[in-house]
């Protein structure tokens, strides 16, 4: 008799008489880790409003206008790469480890208003060769 | 007049994670022909590298793929540090192997558990993701992202890890290999497995050598090619083989993907053994890439080749990638060829089909 249906028969039966591996989510959350990624946290105290902040951004989520000392963040565009934290000169950026809450569209539509996101970078021109005549 | 029905196969079929679209040909039960066409997730990343600085685009690269992300950062970097000749701190090449190494198993568990599904295997898929998830773990532990690394940069990388989180990581990995053994053996041995991929869609090792295919489509079909022979990153100095079955069927392929994962389980191991002490980044500011480079790299769906053109400028010239799924659509054509409609879904799922890192 082949014994090759032990190996799934044994790790269901000890799946089933064991705990649950998933949480409750809302109600039972899990500690995020030291180095998890989860929000961007801005301490307005210390800027110099040098900008450069907004310059290393690679999505345009950060607004900083040196005129008026204004700094601004769009959540729902910042990818969390790190490069203002570690670029910051004045440590006045830093990174949580708690995700950022959901926002509704109507929130997103609020930031992305007030902060007024800069036009996107021109397209680079490109050349198409002469259609051949047919 | 032929008797030939088409059906249209994707962009959205229930077996398929992502969009391709395969027509049909099908007499009877059985299929003549395969029509692939792809273009549904075309996101123009290669065109953002001639936008971007080429230090940002580091971040850009890792988007090209959810799954294999660290490794498309990788070779981004690596292609970028050849052209500025930039030698990279050996504990930065240690922990960039360790971290595509993990990317690797949790890729293939994906599969396994994607594969299961395939076959209506339902406890199998979840068993296989309830690992992946303890390795997914280890991944935000030490980069602080679950899937986008965001650890690799042009240099090195962005961050040490701890001895003693490497330790923990050592002993997290035996006893995630633990589990991980209790599920191979189900792939290994299982009837229900082995009936629905024993002998089915047969690719031999001169056809997969004629149609380029490549990864564990290349290796189960006997042939031992594996880029990471090469040497890139700490390769050259770590004792391993490639993988190989013979076979060249549906079973094979999950077998070398089966002991792909205890390989990196080893190769990690070795590598946590060797870490060397030191810095783990070398600053590149002032310097620009310039001339042209070509770069591969093994990606657990199998070779990845990264074309870089660069003038001296912030932003690159060309940026040009060539995956790995691109390679396998033709093997995967010639497959389909005379096999069963029900055998479909689990012919495509063997090339590990990743068509947004296909489309970029």
């Amino acid at each position: 008799m082949s014994w090759s249906w032990l190996p799934i028969s044994s790790l269901v039966t000890r799946s089933a008489l064991s705990k649950p591996v998933t949480r409750l989510y809302p109600v039972e959350r899990r500690t995020p880790y030291a180095r998890t990624r989860g929000h961007i946290l801005f301490k307005i105290d210390n800027c110099n409003f040098c900008t450069i902040c907004a310059h290393k951004c690679p999505t345009d989520a950060i607004v900083a206008n040196k005129k008026d000392k204004t700094w601004a963040i769009d959540y729902s565009l910042c990818i969390l790469c790190g490069n203002c934290v570690e670029d910051c000169r004045e440590g006045c950026i830093t990174l949580s480890n708690d995700p950022h809450p959901p926002m509704r569209a109507k929130e997103i539509w609020r930031v992305r208003k007030e902060y007024e996101a800069p036009p996107p970078p021109e397209s680079p021109k490109v050349a198409f060769p002469e259609e051949a005549p047919r | 007049m032929s008797n030939t029905t088409i059906v249209p196969f994707g962009p959205q079929h229930p077996v398929l994670p992502e969009p391709i679209h395969l027509d049909l040909e099908l007499d009877d039960e059985r299929v003549v022909q395969a029509l692939p066409s792809i273009g549904y997730v075309h996101r123009g990343l290669e065109l953002l590298a001639e936008r971007h600085d080429f230090i940002e685009m580091a971040n850009v690269a890792e988007r090209i793929c959810g799954i294999c992300s660290f490794i498309h950062g990788q070779g981004y970097c690596q292609g970028v540090e050849q052209l500025m000749g930039v030698e990279v701190p050996p504990r930065a090449v240690y922990l960039r192997t360790v971290w595509g190494e993990i990317s690797r198993i949790q890729s293939h568990l994906l599969w396994l558990g994607l594969s299961a599904d395939a076959l209506g295997y339902e406890s199998l898929f979840q068993h296989s993701w309830r690992i992946r998830e303890m390795l997914v773990d280890i991944i935000e532990e030490t980069t602080g992202g679950r899937v986008i690394f965001g650890v690799c940069k042009v240099g090195g990388v962005r961050k040490d890890v701890d001895d003693a989180v490497l330790k923990a990581v050592k002993g997290r990995m035996r006893e995630i290999q633990t589990s991980f053994n209790e599920i191979a053996s189900v792939f290994r041995e299982d009837p229900t497995v082995k009936k629905r991929t024993v002998g089915v869609g047969v690719l031999t090792a001169e056809d997969a050598h004629a149609l380029g295919a490549v990864g564990p489509v290349l290796r189960g079909s006997g042939v031992a090619r594996d880029t990471r022979k090469l040497g890139y990153a700490a390769f050259g100095e770590l004792d391993w083989e490639p993988v190989v079955e013979q076979d060249g069927d549906c079973y094979a392929r999950c077998i070398v993907r089966v002991r792909e994962i205890d390989q990196s389980f080893d190769i990690i191991a070795q590598c946590l053994e060797r870490m060397p002490d030191g810095e783990v980044d070398v600053s590149v500011k002032g310097k620009r890439p310039k001339g042209e480079a070509m770069f591969r790299l093994e990606q657990p769906r199998g070779e990845v080749c990264y074309y870089i053109s660069a003038d001296g400028k912030k932003n690159l010239a060309r940026f040009r990638v060539r995956t790995p799924t691109f390679a396998n659509i033709a093997p995967l054509v010639h497959m389909l060829k005379g096999c069963e409609l029900a055998d479909v879904p689990v012919i495509v799922l063997t090339i590990d089909p990743c068509v947004s890192c296909n489309e970029r």
